[in-house]
């Protein structure tokens, strides 16, 4: 399965591997913070913008809740415009699919826009076993296959590569001899691209949005190779995930008013492609033979559980260019083609929680991620849902588990509380430093603290509790009204 | 006005002195006082850690001991806390009428320091004064999750003599997050120095907030990186209350 790439490391391994990459840790904090500042500013200007959401969460759930319908009508529609349907409840059936399309035609050569689908079930992988070239063509997918790398972010997948990086790449791997400007390497870049196009045999492309009342697909692209997919070759493979559903053009409309300005602070893309089918006679480009593949991959198993919300996600990476999380551990400490917040809550969801390597605690609950969710999801309550049915199903850490019982015995029972704070008030006061009265990094032996004390000092219990001191206040206080009362 | 106190476990254990100066502030504000002595802690770390049947055992208590108390409020001196309560509960007595019926008495009153203080008492000058240039940390759970936005910040601004800075990323989680500074620590303290170069950039003598969880957090990563010599002069961590205490 290829949504998981990375589970010979925990999440700390992952972690502290990203966070000591300065470049990837800087070049990830200078991104995020150019696409929210945006956001916010076009966010600001729409005074109606949580209506908007509002609209476009219902929207969505009507699609989960009717989704059988909403499949149904969307391939009728499509077939009816021309389109050849293939349906794969899994990804295993989805690349049997596309082996046999490309077996039909002999291809050989295919080339893709983006498609999240596509990474999820390793299409790319695949297909190249079976002989087949398939070049990425949008540009930062294009990074990411010749250096051999995962995407680490959802709508800018090489955001942790600067210019001088690319330019080095290009250098080693593709003959590239030009400077580190963006636009002497993008012209490098088309220059191949336009061979490529000419001579695929087969388009491979995602779906931002399927509309089902017309049997439309559609490309949002800042780059247009999208639509370069979309035209030149011949035959064309659409790959739609069921959850990318919406009911009409006007439902389209308000999730296109939120997704670009959700994903990167932009009112729109400079390319937005509806695709409804196959060139018609007379018409001068577009591709003879569109097949859709619609995919489940474990999509419907959220129907009627409590991350069924997560269906509702539009892909945006709104929650990843917030959060603060995501900013320091980059796409890579995830370990998952799907990172950040929606990262955990859909990862989990698909996968089960055996080799997540402690993702989901990736996350300190600190809501940002829901606050900036177009479609609102309540992400950091489905990662901390995850959390509980790790626990229930035994999936938590094993050492932990005698340590939160006892949290838990000490933490409902006021005696007990009362003893371990007697207990613990002068082994800590021993353990920290005398001026400071901190615990600093010579506690750093002890398990349950040193991660704690590697970074920042630890403050140690008050030399009295707080209710002690708030029972004799309330007595002198007591005492004191009630000799005032006698002086009166 | 009586109300029941809620001081959370860490003002109880660490930091007394937040829950003296809360209680002066509230007397001086006409409050009749009482704190239940049987709770102990909102169990937040079992929730967040996914100990749903622990956090059940620490939130009967909870909500047992403020359950009995019939003041018309409970004030909170930490969000985060009263977050966990009224809204981490909830799901967690779903399946359980009895304690939700007691929990929803218990939530409906809580109310958080400042919030009590603007919006219950309609205060906002509370006679103090604090001749400090002051930034505050807009903690997640009280600004994002409760809805905490103004108040504070209309309480400091009323504090004679306080200048206030806003720092950058005011709002941006500190990486407390409870067992989550614990069990990932290294992306924590990435967190926490990054809260901290905002902290130290704003220019402020002191940095005040309503949670001190994240205050432990902020104060003992400052305080780290001033004996590394990252930080040159001292930059003082105070609870709201106790500034609203302040007569400097």
């Amino acid at each position: 399965m290829a949504i998981l790439y990375n589970t010979d490391q925990n999440l700390r391994e992952r972690a502290s591997s990203c966070i000591e990459n300065d470049f990837k840790h800087n070049a990830i904090e200078t991104a995020q913070e150019t696409f929210y500042v945006k956001r916010g500013q076009l966010v600001e200007e729409m005074p109606d913008w949580e209506i908007i959401r509002d609209r476009a969460a219902a929207i969505r759930n009507d699609v989960t809740k009717n989704l059988d319908f909403y499949v149904k009508q969307f391939a009728e529609r499509a077939e009816a415009n021309g389109c050849i349907m293939h349906y794969a409840p899994d990804g295993e059936d989805a690349l049997w699919e596309i082996l046999g399309i490309f077996a039909d035609h002999g291809a050989a050569h295919a080339v893709k826009s983006k498609s999240m689908m596509s990474e999820e079930i390793g299409l790319n992988e695949v297909l190249e076993q079976a002989g087949v070239d398939i070049i990425e063509t949008d540009c930062a997918e294009n990074i990411l296959q010749t250096a051999g790398d995962k995407p680490s972010h959802i709508v800018v997948p090489a955001l942790h590569f600067d210019r001088e990086a690319i330019a080095e790449l290009y250098r080693k791997k593709r003959g590239y001899e030009g400077s580190s400007v963006p636009e002497e390497i993008t012209h490098f870049l088309r220059s191949i691209l336009r061979e490529e196009f000419l001579a695929a045999e087969v388009g491979v492309r995602g779906c931002n949005f399927a509309v089902a009342e017309t049997g439309s697909t559609t490309l949002v692209t800042n780059e247009g190779n999208g639509r370069m997919v979309d035209t030149y070759p011949k035959v064309q493979i659409i790959l739609v995930g069921i959850d990318r559903i919406v009911p009409d053009l006007e439902a389209l409309d308000t999730m296109m008013c939120l997704l670009p300005r959700s994903a990167v602070g932009a009112k729109m893309t400079a390319y937005f492609s509806v695709d409804s089918g196959p060139r018609k006679p007379g018409e001068v480009d577009g591709a003879e033979e569109v097949h859709i593949v619609i995919m489940d991959n474990g999509r419907h198993t959220l129907i009627n559980t409590e991350f069924e919300a997560m269906l509702r996600c539009c892909r945006c990476g709104a929650c990843l260019n917030i959060c603060p999380v995501y900013r320091h551990i980059t796409g890579h400490g995830y370990g998952s083609i799907y990172p950040g917040p929606m990262g955990i809550v859909l990862t989990a969801a698909l996968e089960g929680y055996d080799n997540l390597g402690g993702m989901p605690f990736a996350c300190s609950l600190c809501g940002a991620c829901a606050e900036h969710c177009p479609v609102e999801i309540p992400l950091h309550d489905l990662i901390r849902q995850h959390r509980i049915n790790m626990v229930e199903e035994h999936k938590n850490n094993p050492v932990e588990v005698p340590i939160f019982k006892g949290l838990e015995l000490m933490w409902s029972n006021r005696a007990v509380y009362g003893t371990a704070m007697a207990a613990g008030r002068p082994i800590m006061k021993a353990l920290a430093d005398g001026e400071k009265g901190a615990m600093d990094e010579s506690s750093a032996w002890i398990p349950i603290v040193k991660g704690w004390t590697s970074k920042r000092d630890f403050d140690v219990l008050a030399p009295e509790l707080f209710r002690t001191w708030f029972k004799k206040h309330k007595k002198e206080r007591n005492a004191g009204s009630e000799e005032g009362g006698q002086d009166r | 006005m009586k109300i029941a106190l809620f001081p959370g476990c860490m003002v109880d254990m660490i930091y007394p002195e937040t829950g003296i100066a809360a209680v002066n502030v509230l007397e001086r504000l006409g409050c009749e006082i009482s704190l239940p002595d049987k709770q102990v802690c909102c169990g937040q770390g079992l929730v967040n850690s996914g100990y749903a049947d622990g956090t059940r055992s620490v939130a009967k208590n909870t909500i047992k001991a403020y359950d009995a108390c019939k003041e018309d409020f409970i004030v909170s001196l930490t969000g985060s806390c009263m977050n966990a309560i009224v809204n981490d509960y909830p799901p967690l007595f779903e399946d359980d009428p009895v304690f939700s019926a007691k929990l929803r008495s218990v939530t409906s009153r809580f109310r958080e320091f400042t919030q009590f203080i603007v919006d219950e008492l309609g205060v906002t000058d509370v006679g103090a004064s604090f001749p400090h240039t002051v930034t505050f940390h807009k903690s997640c759970h009280s600004t994002r999750l409760l809805g905490i936005k103004e108040q504070p910040l209309k309480l400091l601004d009323n504090v004679a003599g306080l200048q206030y800075i806003e720092m950058e990323h005011a709002d941006r989680c500190c990486g407390f997050g409870g067992t989550f500074s614990f069990k990932e620590p290294e992306i924590s303290g990435e967190m926490v120095r990054e809260k901290c170069r905002t902290i130290i950039e704003s220019g402020a003598e002191v940095v005040t907030g309503v949670d001190s969880p994240c205050l432990m957090n902020i104060k003992g990563a400052l305080s780290r990186m001033r004996s590394t010599g990252e930080l040159d002069r001292d930059i003082r961590v105070m609870h709201i209350a106790r500034i609203l205490d302040a007569k400097e």
